[in-house]
């Protein structure tokens, strides 16, 4: 008989404590995926953040070394350049790579740095209960926005990806979303390929999931999925937001 | 006097509403987010007339105060344990530019092992930043040192800036039943803020020069000199604070040390809970007392002498290690305040309450009958953990 359906290897039992709805969970099993089918568990190094996903090396059957906030893309360097053989990602939130890790973030992918990060996007700051992030839609109400995202007063959302892509040393970015079946199937199509890219040394790699977070945005997880078609992918569009990997190929 | 219950961050929130804080610059971090939250939902509704920049990190969060504070704005900001690091070396140019910024520290461990927790090492870290630090012991001090922060960092001669410390979840998280002052009372208590050298194109200055090693050590020992000098100001403002409020506050505070030849020292909620474990040994016939520091800089040195003059021994409890060092900062900050004293109590150090532990009284009992047989044995160049497992 075929086995259709296994738990990924490099994805420990351990029960989620995401909140239910939460994007984290599936995230985590797509990469998991993702490793165990590219068999790299036995190379791979995760930086995790401070944040919802602060517990992921519970979960991540792979060696890990928790950064401080935002610090996600320097200690991967760190790591990488010296252990060129590893196959090292960052799992980032929105309050770690687009707030308070701007600067490591964008350095690192203008060096070009051999890594993956993986940037999981929910529009606000998650673990602290919900205050506006950069990534904060115009209008959505958090808890230091309780009348919504002023634009004249907070800017607006920043788009990590498209900003990323500017960068000459970025070859692979991609937006994806885990609010379907098929947007995640496209989305581990996306952290494959990201992982490829890394492991091709084509340069810095990043992989953008619009990912719901129910609880703070005071919704159902049926309601956080449909906003994240509805509002969401107004402001953050899904797609391939920069590919040079087939010209990498040729030089 | 209102005396309503409330959760520490949100009395906290309500001082500084009160105190009409014109600019708050701040970035979440646990367990501090409710203060600021609190406050950027007055600012949303109107009830507070003032400016919240929700910044993208500590680093930046310090940087803004400097700047609002620098053309004359009433600056608040709060923090925890990992953002006061990264916020460090701005305090040491606030503090440089004597910009009188008030922030409140919800006191929290340092990773690693990453925790959200309580304790005194983000403290020891930035002891020497040159801000005025004090601490608070329940929600009403947390309250009523807010409220006196802004009047003695904002006086002409102080200009320094302050921090408030809260210890995290004990007294950030609890509801405690507080006494709210009158809005007039305070209005009179906090005159309206004019900071005397703000930026000012009319009236050109500049702040925080470049400074050659023919200026530096000059204007550290100005610096120096000027924060040693603000303990006058210090204490005249709690002076007049317990006339508006009938609580008084010092420097150095004791429990019971009247007629007692031994007494621990603490500092900051876990106090309250020492208090009882010096009850409990009273009541078994032990003479012991409680010292708590709650003036952290400038270091009150006479006060502390004074306060321990008469002791034999001294029990002094660290809720922070200093790596490689002597163990416990504040033992080692005590034995040099004690050191110059012709007679002087042996200071017996240990540490404990790491990471968000608890110490409970009889962990209290069982430290300061241990600090005794320690002093009685002149064991006292060693320190001791308290409730370590596996060893």
């Amino acid at each position: 008989m075929k086995k259709v359906y296994a738990y990924p290897k490099s994805l420990k039992r351990a029960p989620f404590h995401y909140c239910p709805g939460c994007g984290h969970s599936i995230v985590h099993r797509l990469v998991c995926e993702v490793i165990d089918e590219m068999n790299l568990q036995d190379k791979t190094i995760g930086i995790p953040p401070p944040g919802c996903s602060v517990f992921a090396y519970n979960y991540f059957d792979v060696d890990m070394a928790e950064s401080a906030h935002g610090r996600g893309a320097a200690v991967a360097t760190g790591a990488k350049r010296a252990f060129p053989d590893a196959i090292v990602f960052t799992y980032q939130g929105d309050g770690d790579l687009a707030a308070i890790g701007t600067a490591e973030t964008i350095h690192a992918a203008n060096r070009g740095e051999q890594i993956t990060t993986i940037f999981v996007n929910n529009a606000v700051y998650g673990m602290t209960g919900g205050q506006m992030a950069p990534t904060t839609l115009v209008g959505q109400k958090t808890t230091t926005t309780p009348y919504g995202r002023d634009e004249s007063l907070d800017g607006a959302p920043i788009k990590m990806s498209e900003i990323l892509a500017l960068v000459k040393g970025t070859v692979y970015i991609e937006r994806v979303a885990v609010n379907s079946p098929d947007n995640i199937r496209k989305a581990k199509k996306a952290i494959r390929k990201a992982f490829q890219t890394q492991i091709y040394k084509l340069g810095f790699s990043m992989v953008e999931i619009l990912s719901p977070c129910p609880t703070n945005w005071k919704m159902s997880p049926i309601e956080s999925w449909q906003w994240v078609d509805r509002e969401m992918t107004k402001v953050f569009p899904l797609g391939v937001i920069k590919d040079t990997t087939e010209k990498k190929d040729a030089d | 006097m209102k005396r309503i219950g409330m959760e520490g961050s949100l009395a906290i929130a309500e001082a500084a509403k009160a105190a009409h804080v014109d600019v708050v610059a701040a970035y979440p971090i646990t367990p501090q987010t409710h203060i600021v939250e609190k406050l950027a939902e007055l600012v949303a509704t109107g009830e507070l007339k003032a400016d919240y920049i929700p910044v993208e990190s500590e680093h930046s969060a310090m940087s803004a105060c400097l700047g609002s504070c620098a053309v004359g704005a009433r600056t608040f900001t709060a923090t925890a344990g990992q953002g006061l690091e990264l916020m460090h070396e701005v305090l040491y140019v606030a503090s440089s530019m004597r910009l009188p910024i008030i922030m409140v520290v919800v006191n929290r461990s340092l990773s690693a092992p990453l925790s959200v927790w309580g304790d005194h090492s983000d403290v020891m870290a930035v002891r020497d930043c040159g801000w005025i630090q004090m601490f608070a012991e329940n929600v009403q001090q947390a309250y009523d040192l807010t409220l006196c922060a802004f009047k003695i960092g904002e006086d002409h001669s102080v200009l320094f800036p302050v921090m408030v410390h809260v210890d995290g979840f004990h007294l950030s998280h609890v509801i405690e039943p507080y006494f709210v002052l009158n809005q007039e009372d305070i209005d009179g208590f906090i005159p309206p803020y004019r900071y005397p050298y703000a930026l000012n194109p009319a009236k050109p200055v500049t702040l925080g020069a470049f400074g050659p090693p023919n200026v530096y050590t000059e204007a550290k020992k100005a610096q120096e000199v000027a924060l040693l000098s603000t303990k006058k100001v210090i204490l005249n403002t709690w002076t007049q604070f317990k006339k508006l409020s009938g609580r008084s506050y010092n420097p150095v505070e004791v429990y019971k040390t009247d007629d007692a030849d031994v007494a621990l020292m603490t500092m900051g909620s876990f106090s309250e809970t020492a208090m009882l474990a010096i009850d409990s040994l009273r009541s078994q016939g032990l003479k012991v007392g409680l010292v708590r520091l709650r003036l952290w800089r400038p270091f009150p040195f006479d006060e502390l002498r004074a306060a321990v003059s008469n002791l034999s021994t001294l029990i002094v409890f660290d809720r922070a290690i200093s790596s490689g060092g002597p163990p416990g900062p504040v033992a080692s900050e005590i034995r040099s305040a004690l050191y110059p004293m012709k007679t002087r109590p042996k200071v017996v150090s240990f540490i404990g309450g790491l990471g968000g532990r608890d110490v409970t009284v009889q962990a209290f009992e069982k430290l300061i009958k241990k600090g005794i047989e320690k002093a009685k044995a002149d064991q006292l160049t060693d320190y001791e953990m308290i409730e370590v497992r596996g060893q």
